[in-house]
């Protein structure tokens, strides 16, 4: 695929940019919650920040109270990403700095892996301790044997630490155990991704279709104000899910879709859409390839044939694609986010894809907007070495639709008895939790067994910390300057992140460590500025703004330097894919071995006395992340198993009874989990929220409470196209005593 | 002039930001709360209905609160607004007794406590917290003396309802159904 991200525009820096009410406070009619600043400043401090509570990164306010500790966090009303309003992650980030199980000092392992024996150390020792093995491990195995793990604001740091040293290993597992597929699959059709924030532009949307995205139990801030803006102007929601979802509650049309069968269901609409003529025909002649090959495809892809398959109603698939077609082309077939399900998953976000292109609604108002993003310059340094190896040497052929390294192939490479083309010796995990993250944990710890070095850079102890051989205490985004963050979206725009305290006891910001780190393997020149504030000023400046002028406005936002929100009519467009066309049949996955087009490929189903185990979100935690913090635990501090009424009949389960969950490789829940009877669950699955179950007992108020999917999640379907973990093919069975063997196992 | 709220339940989506964001406002307790988000299912599956809706104190024209507190602490304030003065009341918990809509908690310093409608943000033009946080704008808030507030307009416009009307308390939350 050439030329992959070309939909975004980016606006040049220093160009005329033109910032628009950035600071200006609105007057709004009657009460207004637009002026907190301007009514309430006396005796107030506020400071900006974004959120780093998920990756939606809403910029706000930090306000403190007389005694000057920090007592509310508020959107900031200039945000494209909340419009003022922050998610109840966000609302409650304030615990993040409040929980008193933080992480305060370095620690160095004493003893083996696993068992938490650690010494308080000071940040020379720790640092000079890793320095040390990362240039043994560098002169033993070469330096592309180091890995980073990364989530959130420091990966840039630690990214240009890890290059500068001379490894591109550097992982996201929001790419493989999340977003990856869809990614793939968009460029694949589009030639660019759906982006984060996703262009999706629900709040002119006429029609809504979800498939398995759970908006408002997701808390993806902007969707959820757009979507209630789409409820308000009466567009239809389809929601097809096996869980009556809180977005099934708001939909004119809720599918009961059988689990792991919607690329039929997707099929059946493509066939829908393409026989009754409901698609847009000017624009698929226009911007699209392949569509008698997508039309002979997809003949006998009858709304009958995935009847029989999906259990959803012929007259339902046919009433909800005319809906589409109606709405087109404002209409959003919603690309998803966490879709690494059955394996399959970029072809079905293939589907998707070319379903939003027959009715084309790539790029146009109501379906996809055209995001556009700021330029800022970035600090001169020296040119990164170029690794003798990277993640693909390990697994040659592997995975080669993936544009970024696939973290369970670095997890994999790591152990030798995979015989990877090149082993992996040491990890360095910042903010993400791998244990809980990564499905399989006993390949994880088997991993982790076979390191040279184990670095974790986190706030919280987590369960990855207890494995590390060096911790390192980061401290929140409350207390430290961050890159401006620099997303896609409607303008262009700038946030800042500013302390709004000092750090507490011995956390460090992620920028401070990844310098220290440098300075100690003889790599500073990649980080020529001492002060992160320094280089924020530098680059400010480069753009017409200054350090001084963020602090007060915290958000600037630019206009765009064309009116080009959406296609205009008639636009001639060169899509940055292969054949510059919208590919409907997809030119790269066919040269790269894999199908051009999707298929439906039935999945195991559970056996009899098992259910399916799917898991989702609660919109007032991410994961791991909140686990323990005070605010949102306060709010949920367990989650419950979903069991369909007939099932726990069958079963003798009652409403709050505490049970066991063991899934088919024999592998039981460590805790317990309460029973929420529902009719919003099908019978032949089960539902949990994920991120519980936390068996670190240094979070004191997250330790056992709930139960970890994850730790059910031992069957994995790898998407071969880009290495995602798939991981929706887990089933459980319930078990209502423990006997004592199974205790002690 | 009588301030009331609307919460609209086809756009509430009981995420609970309206809880955290009247904690942190009016700094509640952790462990207590103000207000709560109600989840009302109906129906066999695939034949389903869910209500959602975020539930406070009803600043109750006629509040049991008020009338049952021996020490005058429940009162109604400007705009009908119920609340409770922490230094008259003596905690005796007979205002927690008589709300029909369990509005009330024991604060841990030894006094009732329940939702003001952020009476402190009102008189300074600010809606309540949990109106100005919420992600899907399903709360309104006004004054029902004024034809042209946010919460007099949204009821002209939509159907609503009241929670246990027969309680005879004259309920000033409302929501929009
Ligand atoms: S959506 Fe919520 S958690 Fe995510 S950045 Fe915004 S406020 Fe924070
Ligand atoms: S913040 Fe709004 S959407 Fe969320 S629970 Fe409260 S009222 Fe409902
Ligand atoms: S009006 Fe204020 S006190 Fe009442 S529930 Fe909302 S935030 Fe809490």
């Amino acid at each position: 695929m050439t030329n992959r991200r070309q939909f975004i525009k980016i606006t040049a820096f220093g160009a005329g940019a033109l910032a628009i009410g950035s600071g200006a406070y609105k007057a709004m009619a009657g009460f207004s919650s637009t002026t907190e600043a301007a009514k309430l400043t006396v005796n107030l401090t506020r400071t900006p920040t974004y959120c780093e509570v998920c990756f939606w990164k809403c910029a706000g306010w930090v306000y403190k109270n007389d005694e000057g500790k920090i007592w509310k966090i508020i959107g900031n009303d200039d945000d494209q990403h909340c419009n003022g309003r922050f998610c109840p992650r966000g609302t409650g980030g304030v615990g993040m700095y409040f929980d008193e199980d933080r992480l305060k000092t370095p620690l160095i392992r004493t003893s083996e892996r696993g068992k938490q024996i650690f010494k308080q150390a000071s940040w020379d020792e720790a640092l000079t301790y890793i320095a040390t093995k990362m240039k043994d491990i560098a002169s033993k195995h070469g330096p592309e044997s180091m890995a980073l793990f990364t989530h959130g604001s420091g990966s840039s740091y630690f990214s240009t630490l890890l290059k500068a040293y001379g490894s591109a290993n550097v992982a996201e597992p929001s790419y493989a155990q999340c977003r990856g597929p869809r990614d793939e699959a968009f460029m694949a059709t589009f030639g660019e991704e759906a982006y984060s924030p996703e262009i999706t532009d629900i709040r002119d949307t006429k029609c809504l279709v979800l498939i398995g995205s759970h908006i408002g139990e997701n808390m993806h801030n902007g969707q959820v104000q757009e979507m209630s803006d789409a409820i308000d102007k009466g567009a239809t929601i389809i929601t097809v899910d096996p869980r009556f979802s809180t977005a099934a509650g708001k939909s004119k049309y809720w599918l009961p879709i059988k689990p792991s069968t919607d690329i039929a269901l997707l099929l059946a609409w493509i066939h829908e859409i393409i026989n009754q003529e409901y698609y847009d025909k000017k624009y698929v002649e226009k911007y699209c390839s392949g569509f008698d090959q997508l039309k002979e495809h997809v003949k006998d892809y009858t709304p009958e044939w995935a009847y029989g398959i999906t259990t959803i109603a012929p007259d339902q698939i046919r009433k909800t694609a005319k809906e589409m077609a109606n709405a087109a082309p404002a209409v959003i077939v919603h690309p998803g986010r966490h879709v690494t399900w059955y394996g399959d998953d970029t072809q079905r976000i293939r589907a998707v894809a070319i379903l939003n292109a027959l009715l084309g609604s790539w790029g146009r108002r109501g379906g996809f907007y055209r995001p556009s993003k700021q330029a800022v310059p970035s600090s001169e340094h020296p040119e990164f070495p170029t690794p003798a190896k990277t993640w693909s040497d390990a697994f040659p052929g592997k995975y080669s639709v993936a544009s970024t390294p696939v973290s369970n192939a670095l997890i994999d490479a790591s152990i030798p008895e995979n015989n990877p083309g090149f082993a992996i010796k040491g990890w360095i995990v910042n903010g993400t939790n791998l244990v809980n993250t990564i499905p399989n944990q006993a390949n994880t710890l088997k991993a982790i067994q076979n390191l040279d070095l184990m670095v974790a850079i986190d706030t919280m102890p987590m369960e990855i910390t207890g494995w590390a051989d060096v911790i390192l205490p980061e401290c929140t985004y409350l207390e430290r300057y961050d890159n401006l963050r620099v997303s896609p979206h409607r303008k262009p725009a700038i946030a800042l992140r500013m302390p709004a305290t000092e750090p507490l006891n011995e956390t460090k910001p992620g920028y401070w460590i990844a310098r220290e780190l440098s300075k100690k393997l003889g790599l500073e020149a990649f980080f020529p500025f001492e002060k992160q504030e320094d280089f924020l000023d530098w680059q400010l400046k480069k753009i017409g703004s200054s350090l001084e002028e963020m602090i007060r406005i915290g958000v600037k936002t630019f206009e765009r330097e064309a009116d080009d929100l959406y296609f205009a009519n008639d636009e001639a467009i060169e899509f940055p894919t292969d054949s510059g066309k919208i590919e409907l049949y997809s030119l790269a996955f066919e040269q790269a071995g894999f199908d051009p087009m999707p298929k439906y490929i039935a999945h195991e189903e559970p056996p009899a006395g098992f259910y399916r185990l799917i898991y989702g979100r609660a919109p007032m935690h991410t994961f791991s992340r909140t686990a323990n913090n005070p605010n949102l635990t306060d709010l949920m501090d367990e989650n419950t198993v979903w069991i369909n009424p007939k099932v726990a009949k069958e079963w003798g389960i009652v409403n709050d009874q505490y049970i066991w969950l063991k899934n088919q490789d024999e592998i039981i829940s460590e805790f317990s989990i309460k029973v929420r009877i529902t009719e919003r669950i099908r019978w032949d699955s089960i539902y949990m929220v994920h991120g519980f179950g936390h068996a670190q007992k240094q979070m004191k108020r997250c330790f056992g409470r709930g139960a970890s999917d994850t730790q059910l999640i031992t069957k994995v379907l790898t998407d071969p196209l880009m290495g995602g973990t798939g991981m929706r093919g887990n089933f459980v069975t319930f078990i209502t005593e423990k006997t004592e063997q199974e205790v002690a196992s | 002039m009588r301030y009331a709220m609307a919460v609209d339940t086809k756009k509430c989506v009981g995420c609970s930001d309206c809880v955290v964001a009247c904690q942190t406002e009016n700094n509640v307790p952790i462990g207590y709360c103000r207000e709560w988000v109600v989840e009302v299912m109906a129906g066999t599956y695939p034949q389903l209905e869910m209500e959602i809706r975020s539930e406070r104190c009803n600043h109750c024209v006629n509040a049991p609160c008020v009338r049952c507190c021996p020490t005058g602490a429940s009162h109604f304030s400007d705009g009908g607004i119920v609340l409770v003065d922490p230094k008259k009341c003596i905690g005796c918990g007979a205002c927690i007794a008589s709300c029909p809509y369990d509005a009330r908690y024991p604060h841990p310093d030894g006094h009732v406590d329940k939702c003001t409608f952020c009476i402190h943000r009102i008189k300074n033009g600010l809606e309540p917290a949990c109106a100005s946080v919420c992600p899907t704008k399903c709360i309104y808030f006004g004054d029902m003396d004024d034809p042209n507030s946010n919460v007099s307009v949204v009821l002209k416009k939509r159907k609503f309802k009241t929670l246990i009307p027969e309680a005879g308390t004259d309920p000033q939350l409302y929501f929009l159904i």
